[in-house]
């Protein structure tokens, strides 16, 4: 079973399947870094609140 | 509540009567995009598709007016609030609304479609003119329903002229793809309807789809 | 609220993700008709399913909203629509790629699925300017409610009027999903359909999980300035 013709086809499955992955990976780094944000900020009011 | 509805419709009626703000400019509207496509379109006359699309396209542009409209006298007059303090159940809000719209839309009709079958379309109006005036009463039906949701929903939001053709002519596909596919046969010089059925069918069930709809999530809409 | 049960949901899709690509490219068989560019299918499919369903969802949460008045229920309603807006995007991107390598054009009007979610994204994109446009943040969930509720019943009405249309002027040359699959492309469709279902989910219960956690801070920052004013 081959896995990747490189051929005319294969570049649209590629590209297809790239763009899916793409929206997915960007969607999570979002989210990501809008937790890591809250985290940091979090962190920062805890130790204001210490002080 | 039907008498509620009733009185609401009648002051939007005489209102309308007397400042005839609505009606005409939709009118006037039809005619011009009417011109704009012998121009865009190069062509003195239409049949068919052509014609059934043209047709449609245009009352579906001038609803737009008209529903960016629907609740213009109650936001200039601050009326919106006297409706809402008195007890006024918002179902008999939309009845009247919908009605209101829907009589608009026939008044448009009764100019624009003759003028269209004067100005643009090859074969004439009459054979097809019992067929083509029950596609109009359901589209109508739908145009209005959805209209006057449409037109609460935006009442309040700052963007309201922007939001309502890009609200509004969407959810519209269905009415007009269903009139649009019914009206073809009847504008073709061999007049003669053709599934008829089926897309008054269709019709009947996003009117009754949308008027339960809106009736149901009226309530939720314009509250203080 | 929202977190509990989140990594193993996460770490299900992961394997299920994986699972579907490995049998899209070494277990499927080539498609007779199509040939290596069917395989586009197992994604293209799957996302409009999950996002024509995330809509419906999104209507019903907001059924939810307004009956309860629970605001949590309209977070959950926003959510599962903007995903499924980033999901029907996915779709014509990938219907508009399949197009360009099964006819050599970018967009086709034959398909009534594709044409369908042009004209749903077309509508749903005005979700965000509807909801942001509205200031008090209870009228802003109860308007956004009745969009979602009216858009989501709209969805299917779309399709059927599209469907009826399409028959008329392009009669269906190629089906695409088509009843009858032959087990392997059926296997691989399902675990396919799965996959994005499991992270459509995932992703979801995500955003919740951050939207909860910034409100969360927004509340105590408030708390804490309230307290300084007083203390001052």
């Amino acid at each position: 079973m081959p896995a990747l013709p490189l051929d005319e086809a294969g570049k649209y499955v590629a590209a297809a399947y790239i763009v899916f992955l793409t929206l997915v990976v960007v969607y999570v780094a979002i989210i990501g870094a809008k937790i890591a944000r809250i985290d940091r900020e979090l962190t920062e009011l805890a130790s204001e609140d210490d002080q | 509540m039907i008498a509620t509805a009733r009185t609401i419709l009648r002051k939007d009626l005489r209102l309308e009567l007397r400042t005839k703000e609505s009606v005409p400019a939709m009118t006037l509207f039809t005619l011009t995009v009417y011109v704009l496509f012998h121009f865009g379109l190069d062509r003195d006359s239409l049949d068919g598709e052509l014609a059934s699309g043209v047709l449609w396209v245009t009352l579906l542009l001038a609803a737009v007016i008209g529903v960016s409209r629907l609740f213009a006298a109650e936001r200039e007059q601050g009326g919106i609030d006297g409706l809402l303090l008195a007890p006024v159940d918002r179902t008999s809000l939309f009845l009247a609304k919908a009605a209101a719209l829907f009589l608009f839309l026939v008044a448009v009709e009764v100019v624009a479609v003759p003028a269209f079958g004067l100005l643009l379309l090859g074969p004439g109006l009459g054979g097809a003119l019992p067929e083509l005036l029950a596609i109009l009463a359901l589209g109508d039906l739908g145009i209005a329903a959805v209209g006057a949701l449409v037109a609460a929903l935006a009442a309040e939001t700052r963007a309201r002229e922007l939001i309502v053709p890009l609200l509004l002519l969407p959810l519209l596909v269905p009415v007009l793809i269903a009139c649009a596919q019914a009206s073809e046969p009847l504008l073709r010089p061999d007049q003669g309807p053709e599934d008829l059925a089926r897309w008054l069918g269709l019709l009947t069930l996003y009117d009754v789809v949308f008027v339960l709809l809106s009736v149901a999530v009226f309530d939720y809409l314009l509250e203080d | 609220m929202y977190s509990k049960g989140f990594k193993p949901l996460a770490g299900a899709t992961v394997v299920t993700l994986a699972t579907a690509m490995a049998l899209v490219f070494f277990y499927a068989p080539l498609d007779a008709d199509q040939g290596f560019v069917q395989k586009i299918f197992y994604v293209h499919v799957p996302m409009a399913i999950v996002s024509l369903c995330g809509f419906v969802a999104g209507g019903i949460m907001a059924i939810r909203y307004l009956r309860s008045g629970d605001s949590s229920w309209d977070v959950r309603s926003y959510v599962a629509i903007h995903l499924s807006i980033i999901l029907g995007v996915g779709v014509l991107a990938t219907g508009a790629i399949w197009a360009k390598a099964s006819w050599g054009h970018w967009w086709v009007w034959d398909e009534p699925v594709l044409v369908s979610f042009l004209v749903v994204v077309l509508l749903y994109c005005v979700y965000y300017p509807l909801r942001f446009s509205i200031e008090d943040p209870e009228r802003q969930a109860r308007y956004s409610s009745v969009f979602a509720i009216a858009a989501g019943a709209f969805v299917p009405l779309n399709f059927a009027a599209v469907r009826m249309a399409e028959a008329y002027t392009h009669p269906r040359v190629l089906s695409q999903t088509g009843g009858n699959l032959p087990g392997e492309m059926r296997l691989t469709f399902l675990v396919s359909l799965l996959a994005m279902t499991l992270l459509f989910v995932t992703l979801w219960k995500l955003e919740l999980i951050s939207k909860h956690a910034s409100m969360q801070l927004k509340r105590l920052k408030r708390k804490l300035a309230e307290r300084e004013a007083v203390a001052a």
